[in-house]
This record gives C-alpha cells, sequence and structure tokens, in this order.
C-alpha cells in the first residue's frame, strides 16, 4: 500500500545551520556562532562531535521570549562580546537559524552597529556572516554558504601569483590531508578552504586550547582574490551560491567545476587538471597509486560485478560515488539524496551516460523511509551511505557500507578516505571484503581462502 | 601556563567551597548567558527527553528538520515491546509554510503517520518557528484527536521559550494529560509509579524488579519502557517514586494534587542511595512489615555479591580525583557517594539545571576545594579539571572530548549511555568503567600525563 506522504520520517538531511558550523570548523581560530536558540548551538555540537570525537564550541545568542519579541540585537552583541573574551578568536563565523531569520533580524545592520560600538575595544574578530536559515534546504547548503561568506568577506584584489584555490566540498579530514599533500607534490601554493583536518581530527592538548589548531588563516582566504584558479567539487553548486563563480567574476580567478574525484575516471580528470594548471607531470607518486588502484579492480572485479545497491547521501557524493561504482561494475539500483537541487539526475546523466539503460533509479528529496519503500522493490545487496541508514539496514538485513558524514555507530569516521586514487582503493578494499564478508557468513562450509 | 579567564558575568554561578570563602549564594536557574557556549540544549530538549521513550506514541516534531533530525534515536531508552520511539518523524517545515503557516502541513501530516503507525497517542512538539509564526497546534491537535480516536497531545515546547526546565514541565502537561484517563479497577492498593527513570539500558528494569521482588505492583515507569496505556491509569497506583527530580517532580506534584498520591524522591545509583529507595519506599507501606524484610533481603543479598567484587576497582581508584558535570543535581549527590565508596574524592561537581536547595546540598556534601558550577562551558570545565588536577570526568557526549583531549579518563552519565549504571549491578557496571578508564595504560602517551609534547 502506498501512503501518501507528507512528513519527512527518519530524514535522509540535516539542516542548514550544521554544515555552516562544520565549514567555520575549517578556518583558524575562528569560533563557530548561531544566532539563535541555545539547542540549535547544542543539538549540533553533539552531532559532530559524535562523529568526529573532538571538542566542537558552537557558541549560541541564546534567544529568550524578549529576544523573539524584541529582536535578537541585543543578544548577538552580547553574545559576541563574550565569545571575543573567552575565545579569543581571530574570526566569528556567525549563522542564522530558522527562529533569527523568522522574527527578521537584520545581522549585517547589527554587525554594522556593533563594529562602530566596539571601535576602541581590544582586536576585533573579523565577522563571516552566512545566513542560513533552517527551513530552506540542506546542512550541504549552509556549508557552502558559509565558505562563500568566508571568501566574500576576505578575499581581496591583489597581483595574480601561483597559488589555487580548493573549495572541496564536504569530505573527512583524511581526505583534506590526502588533498592538500597532493597540492604539495605538484608543487602547488593552494588555499584549501575549509579546512578542518587538524581541527576536527587533532592530537592531544599539551595544554589546553581554547580553540583548537589547524584550519585556513583569514590572511590565506584573502589572498584567494588573486589565485590563478579556483577548483571547486561540485556538480550542483549554483552559480549564485559558489564561492568560485564569485571569484571569476569579481576578480578573474578562472573557476575550473570538477566533480568530486571518486573513481578512476573523475581522478584523472582532477590531476589532468593540477598538470595543466601547474604545467607539471602528475607525480610518479600517484602513477603508483593509480597502477595500484587498476590492479585491486583486476584482482576483485568478480566479486563486485552487478551486485545491486542504494547508494545515499548528498548530492555530490552520490553523483561521483555512483560514477565510481559503475566503472566497477556494480549497479547502483537507487540514486538518492535528501538534497534537492534538482539537477541530480541531469549531472548524473553526464557522468554516467548509460543511466537509463542500466535502470537506475534517481530520487532526490527523499527520506530513509522512501529510501526503504524503493528496498523492499530493488532488492539490493547492499547499502552505501552515512550511517543513519543502518535502522533500515538491520530491518531489512541489508549489509551497509558506512562512507561519508555522520558516522555515529563505528570507530574512525573521520578518518576514512573517499576522493583520490587513494581514497577510491580504500573505498574498492572495503566494498570487496563487505561482499567476501557476506559469502563467508553465507557459506556453510566457511572457506578459509576467498 | 596562561590562567584561563572566567567570563564576568558567570561568576555568580560557580563557588569553590573553602574555609571563610564567601557566602554561598550561587545563581542558578537563569537562561543561559548568550556566547557562553552553555552545554544546556533548549525547552525542546526538555520535552523531548523526557517523553523521547513512550514506545507506543507517535512523536511528531513540527518544525524544520533539524530539531527531528538530532534527536533520532538519541536515547538509549529501550523498550520491551514496540519502538515507534525510535523512529524521527518530522513536518520539515519549508519556505512557503513559514510564510503562509504550518497547519494544513501538520493536520496532513498527523492524520497520514497515524493511519500508517496506529499509536496509541501522539505527541506534537512545538519548535521555535512555531512560537514565531503562530499555528495553533491545540486546534489541529484536538481535531485530529476527534478524528482519530487517541489522544493528540500538543507539547509546548517552543525552544526559545526558557530553559530546557521548562520543557520538562511541559511534557509533564502534556504527561499528565493522559493520566487519569485509565480504569484503575486492577491495581493494588501495594503500588506505586517509577518516574524520572527513562530505562536508559534496561535501568527502569532493573529497579522494576527491585519493587516487584517486594511484593509491590508497578503501575507505571515514566516514562522508560512507557506505554500511552499504563500513563493513563498511573493515577490508580499509591505513591510516585521520583528520580531524576528536575524533570519529574512536577509531574508528582500535580499527581498529588488533583488524586491524592504522595510522592518521594530517590536516586539508584550506588549503593547507599539505591538501598535508602528500596528503604524509603518500603516505610511508605507500615501496614506490610513483609514488602520491608524483602527489602532488607533485597539489599544484603545484593551487596553481599557487590562487595567483593568492588575492592579490587577500590584498591586501584582510591585517592584519584573526579569531576564531575551532568544535566540534573540531583544525580551528582548519588555520585559523590558512590565515588566516596570507590575512595575516590570529587573536586569539581557541577549541573546543567541544579536549584538553590540543590546546590546548598551539593555544598554541604561537598570536600573543602571543591568547586561547585552551574551552567557550565567548555572553558570553564577545562580550567577546573586542569586546575583541580583531576583523574576523571563524569558527564556526556558534549564533555567527553574535553577529558580525552586533556588525558583525563571519563564516565558516560549521559542519556547516550548503552550500560545500565542504576541498581546494585549498575554500581558494578560503573566502577568497572571509571576503573577501565582511569587505569587504562594509553594515558601514558598523553602529553599532560607524561607523553610526547
Amino acid at each position: 500500500m502506498k501512503h501518501a506522504k507528507t512528513a519527512t520520517q527518519n530524514a535522509c538531511k540535516l539542516c542548514n545551520p550544521l554544515g555552516a558550523c562544520l565549514a567555520f570548523r575549517g578556518i583558524e581560530n575562528c569560533v563557530p556562532f548561531l544566532h539563535g536558540s541555545q539547542g540549535c548551538a547544542t543539538y549540533i555540537r553533539r552531532y559532530l562531535i559524535s562523529h568526529y570525537k573532538e571538542p566542537i564550541d558552537i557558541a549560541s545568542s541564546n534567544f529568550n521570549e524578549d529576544t523573539a519579541v524584541f529582536g535578537g540585537s541585543h543578544n548577538l552583541k552580547l553574545g559576541l562580546q563574550n565569545v571575543t573574551q573567552q575565545y579569543r578568536p581571530e574570526v566569528i563565523g556567525l549563522a542564522t537559524t530558522c527562529l533569527s531569520e523568522t522574527i527578521g533580524d537584520d545581522v549585517k545592520g547589527i554587525l554594522r552597529e556593533y563594529k562602530k560600538e566596539q571601535m576602541n575595544a581590544a582586536p576585533m574578530p573579523v565577522m563571516i556572516h552566512a545566513s542560513t536559515p533552517s527551513y530552506q534546504g540542506t546542512h550541504i547548503d549552509g556549508f557552502h554558504g558559509a565558505v562563500h561568506a568566508a571568501v566574500q568577506t576576505l578575499a581581496e584584489q591583489g597581483t595574480p601569483q601561483q597559488l589555487v584555490n580548493l573549495f572541496p566540498n564536504m569530505v573527512s579530514p583524511a581526505d583534506l590531508r590526502h588533498l592538500r599533500e597532493i597540492f604539495s607534490d605538484f608543487s602547488l601554493p593552494c588555499m584549501m578552504l575549509p579546512d578542518y583536518s587538524k581541527t576536527l581530527d587533532g592530537g592531544p592538548w599539551a595544554e589546553y586550547h581554547r580553540i583548537p589548531p589547524g584550519g585556513t588563516p583569514a590572511s590565506a582566504i584573502s589572498l584567494s582574490g588573486s589565485a590563478i584558479g579556483s577548483i571547486e567539487f561540485t556538480s550542483i553548486l549554483a552559480d549564485a551560491k559558489s564561492p568560485a563563480a564569485w571569484l571569476e567574476e569579481k576578480f578573474g580567478v578562472t573557476r575550473y567545476q570538477l566533480p568530486m574525484p571518486i573513481g578512476i575516471r573523475e581522478t584523472d580528470r582532477f590531476f589532468s587538471l593540477l598538470e595543466t594548471i601547474s604545467q607539471k607531470a602528475q607525480p610518479e607518486k600517484y602513477d603508483d597509486e593509480r597502477r595500484r588502484l587498476v590492479d585491486a579492480y583486476a584482482d576483485g572485479h568478480k566479486y563486485v560485478f552487478d551486485k545491486k545497491v542504494i547508494v545515499y547521501g548528498e548530492e555530490d557524493l552520490v553523483i561521483s560515488m555512483t560514477a565510481f561504482l559503475r566503472e566497477i561494475g556494480m549497479v547502483p539500483v537507487l540514486v538518492a539524496s535528501g538534497g534537492k537541487s534538482g539537477l541530480l539526475k541531469k549531472k548524473l546523466q553526464e557522468l554516467v551516460p548509460d543511466l537509463e539503460e542500466t535502470g537506475i533509479k534517481v530520487r532526490d528529496g527523499v527520506d530513509f523511509v522512501d529510501i526503504e519503500d524503493e528496498a523492499k522493490l530493488l532488492a539490493p545487496d547492499f547499502l552505501i551511505g552515512n550511517s543513519k541508514g543502518y535502522t533500515m539496514s538491520r530491518k531489512n538485513d541489508i549489509p551497509l557500507l558506512r562512507i561519508g558524514f555522520p558516522i555515529h555507530d563505528r570507530f574512525g569516521g573521520q578518518r576514512l578516505h573517499h576522493l583520490g586514487y587513494r581514497g577510491t582503493l580504500e573505498l574498492f578494499d572495503r566494498i570487496v571484503n563487505m561482499v567476501l564478508q557476506q559469502r563467508q557468513d553465507d557459506s556453510e562450509i566457511g572457506y578459509t581462502y576467498l | 601556563m596562561e590562567q584561563i579567564q572566567i567570563l564576568k558575568d558567570r561568576e555568580k554561578q560557580i563557588f569553590e567551597k573553602k574555609d571563610g570563602g564567601a557566602a554561598f549564594d550561587l545563581s542558578c536557574e537563569t537562561t543561559s548567558l548568550s556566547g557562553s557556549v552553555s552545554q544546556r540544549a533548549c525547552v525542546f530538549c526538555g520535552s523531548r527527553v523526557v517523553l523521547y521513550p513512550v514506545a507506543d506514541a507517535l512523536h511528531l516534531v513540527h518544525g524544520p528538520i533539524g530539531c527531528a533530525a538530532y534527536t533520532w534515536d538519541i536515547r538509549g531508552s529501550v523498550s520491551s515491546g514496540p519502538e515507534l520511539h525510535r523512529l524521527s518523524f518530522s513536518t520539515d517545515l519549508q519556505e512557503t509554510d513559514v510564510i503562509f503557516g504550518g497547519e494544513k502541513k501538520l493536520y496532513a501530516s498527523l492524520i497520514e503517520l497515524i493511519e500508517q503507525y496506529q499509536p496509541k497517542a501522539a505527541f506534537i512538539y512545538s519548535t521555535c518557528i512555531i512560537g514565531i509564526i503562530g499555528d495553533d497546534i491545540d486546534a489541529v491537535c484536538r481535531k485530529v484527536a476527534k478524528e482519530t480516536g487517541i489522544p493528540v497531545l500538543p507539547v509546548h515546547s517552543e525552544g526559545f521559550k526558557g530553559t530546557k526546565k521548562d520543557g520538562y514541565r511541559a511534557a509533564c502537561i502534556s504527561l499528565m494529560k493522559l493520566v487519569g484517563t485509565g480504569e484503575t479497577d486492577d491495581i493494588s492498593p501495594y503500588s506505586l509509579n517509577i518516574l524520572g527513570e527513562f530505562n536508559l539500558a534496561g535501568e527502569a528494569w532493573i529497579i522494576r524488579e527491585y519493587y516487584e521482588r517486594m511484593g509491590l505492583q508497578v503501575v507505571s515507569t515514566m516514562t522508560g519502557d512507557g506505554r500511552v496505556d499504563a500513563v493513563r491509569k498511573a493515577h490508580g497506583a499509591a505513591l510516585n517514586v521520583v528520580q531524576c527530580s528536575g524533570s519529574m517532580t512536577s509531574l508528582a506534584q500535580d499527581m498529588e494534587k488533583k488524586y491524592g498520591i504522595p510522592f518521594m524522591r530517590v536516586s539508584y545509583f550506588g549503593i547507599e542511595d539505591m538501598a535508602s529507595a528500596l528503604y524509603d519506599v518500603a516505610k511508605h507501606f507500615p501496614d506490610r512489615p513483609d514488602i520491608m524484610e524483602k527489602a532488607r533481603e533485597i539489599v544484603k543479598s545484593e551487596v553481599e555479591t557487590l562487595y567483593p567484587q568492588l575492592q579490587k576497582f577500590k584498591a586501584a581508584l582510591s585517592g584519584k580525583k573526579a569531576a564531575i558535570y551532568v544535566g540534573g543535581a540531583f544525580k551528582t549527590f548519588s555520585l559523590i557517594k558512590a565515588l566516596r565508596s570507590l575512595g575516590m574524592s570529587v573536586v569539581l561537581a557541577g549541573s546543567q539545571t541544579g536549584n538553590s536547595e540543590d546546590y546548598r546540598n551539593l555544598k554541604e556534601m561537598s570536600d573543602e576545594g571543591t568547586v561547585i558550577v552551574d551552567d557550565s562551558n567548555p572553558v570553564e570545565l577545562s580550567k577546573f579539571i586542569l586546575e583541580k588536577e583531576a583523574d576523571l570526568l563524569i558527564g556526556g557526549v558534549k564533555e567527553r572530548p574535553i577529558a580525552f583531549k586533556l588525558g583525563v579518563a571519563f564516565c558516560d552519565h549521559n542519556h547516550e549511555r548503552k550500560i545500565p549504571l542504576a541498581g546494585f549491578i549498575g554500581m558494578y557496571n560503573f566502577a568497572l568503567e571509571v576503573y577501565q578508564s582511569v587505569m587504562s595504560p594509553v594515558w601514558q602517551f598523553a602529553p599532560r600525563k607524561g607523553g610526547q609534547k
């Protein structure tokens, strides 16, 4: 029986401000600040901590009834003052919520006033303001919104220099470290934003840190206007929301839009772009990585061929994952996302030309109950996505391979690789092992060689 | 190392017990200071945690997606039957709903969800935005209740309308609407309701079994392993036994007023408090000496088993220092006693929602030098953990990384725990968990404990 569906059940998305807080964590000496109720900050902290296992302080203007009636100006200013005093940040990443947006707070105006009032006070942090009402879009919009706002606030015109901006999208700290390494191996200076590779996957503390060390410095973001190019890993980000598009229009920085480099073909595309920009050949290390990956594909191809999977998550992630899964002979019977850019199917078709013939179903704006309903019809062998799919995985006895964010029920989600030849190899190993484990578990004989 | 500064407006909420120190007047029960990075959540959170374990009710969050997404399957509250509470339902309001109102979407959502899941009742949580756009959720609830024949209860939990405590209150008001609507014919005069016990990792079952062994009938547990029908007939019980007093005392008071049911506050953590709980309840039924007799037997046999088991932990943990920062102040009392029974001292004790009386008691039972904090934040907690050289922090998910970054052991005593810490067996689990974390060899590598910097 098909039920009419109005309510969202087991959401396959998070709210806008979460993404903004995550992105702000990737700016050095920055405190994320939510203009809204105390709960927004606390819930988002808890949610992020359960994945990253790192302290994540998010300040809140802590609305009360008076604030809601008379406006958030007083609370916001007081909060900014207290955060400045307690954390001594260089940057405050201010994101709004459904509450402050609905009452119509003029945050830009309040910030102007605040700056005027605090003129004579001790050093004033840079304020980056992202508008992130929770009733619009999903966490990925907040993520891009914060990066966009950071670039708009900080980027300056300058003499063009050997520098590339990289907007890596919402990927793991391990992926960010790998991307840094790649740029460094190409001897290509890079302004990567955000970079929470240290702030959200750092070492133990010898002493207390108000703000965890790491992140992209504001001064580096300022230079993004004088870069020779910007690379953004996205297929669906609209021009109006793209920091790379803004930098191109404002400062003439060439924009290169690529899907996330997952799988050989998409990673080739990325490395070939790096070769073009750097005018250097790909370092041998990556030739080797690619060779190992091709070799692994050969070794493992029979295990994965024609296996049916459902892949879900942020649109950009599932687009690249689908391209990768097709390249190893798996069949993503459903590609699903809680996001709804309206471009998912179109962009998938560009990467997977046989989308229709293969019978790959594409659905955006879905929740986990929709995906579960599909799973019952499509009978996939596996699910691939974040750990929120575990409920349906368990209920329907379909194994789940955990990738992306959040991973709340396994250890080390922050250290999973997804990007490049290296990340693809890690994904491929994990997929093959999942098949092998299932074969072994299902086998009456219990083979010790597989 | 540089001194960590406390915000001026926070000073009133911090107290250090010292001879001849300032008179005790800890400020509490206020809203959190803007920009202070409180560990508290909001009104909605208070309601959501209290009602969440009612397993055969529909819990629909009316608002944008975040509030429902972040509370999906969030507590370790287990159910012996239906598990509707472990799903996440939201009206997922969009911009057009905010402009034109969300009542229609709420109505349609309720009708379809009730049809699909056949719940015994529905709780509708108002979130911040509902308080602004002015949806009349009471009217929608009345209409749906009439059409579907089940109780449809609005929970006025707009995030900004107070603190987490106001959320507890809103939840109790909703529960109170269910209480008194069921039959009470089969209820013995020797009966009770277990209030403020959320069945984390099956804790309510442990407690329930003790009471049943004493010969008492447990009419309802609120809300652990909760059922709508049990709540409906809770007014038939002879006694309300309230744990987690911050969240549930108001319901007990309402039930006392309306149905004349007396209530008592208890705690199930630690040997001392667990035993007192059973004795205090037994004392309530003086005409049945066998109940007290059974209580004594239970305590005796449980302690006989437990006591020798704890000695190994005590030998290892004696002299270690603990910091406690939890949601409710009442729990800190039990934890201080439990830690003392393991030979440990407490150097920092605090809560998100304690009241003046709680903090006065806390001060009384604390050692000299103990720091007491209300509605604290990561900076303050770190400051005192370092200054007081704590070996262990007891808290929840948000406190955990603070401890681990600083090379300090940690025990999760929050609502996400998966190991029962209540009851006598819970004391064993607690001691084991503290022992396993404090004694782990991994700390030798922590820079603050002599590891490489």
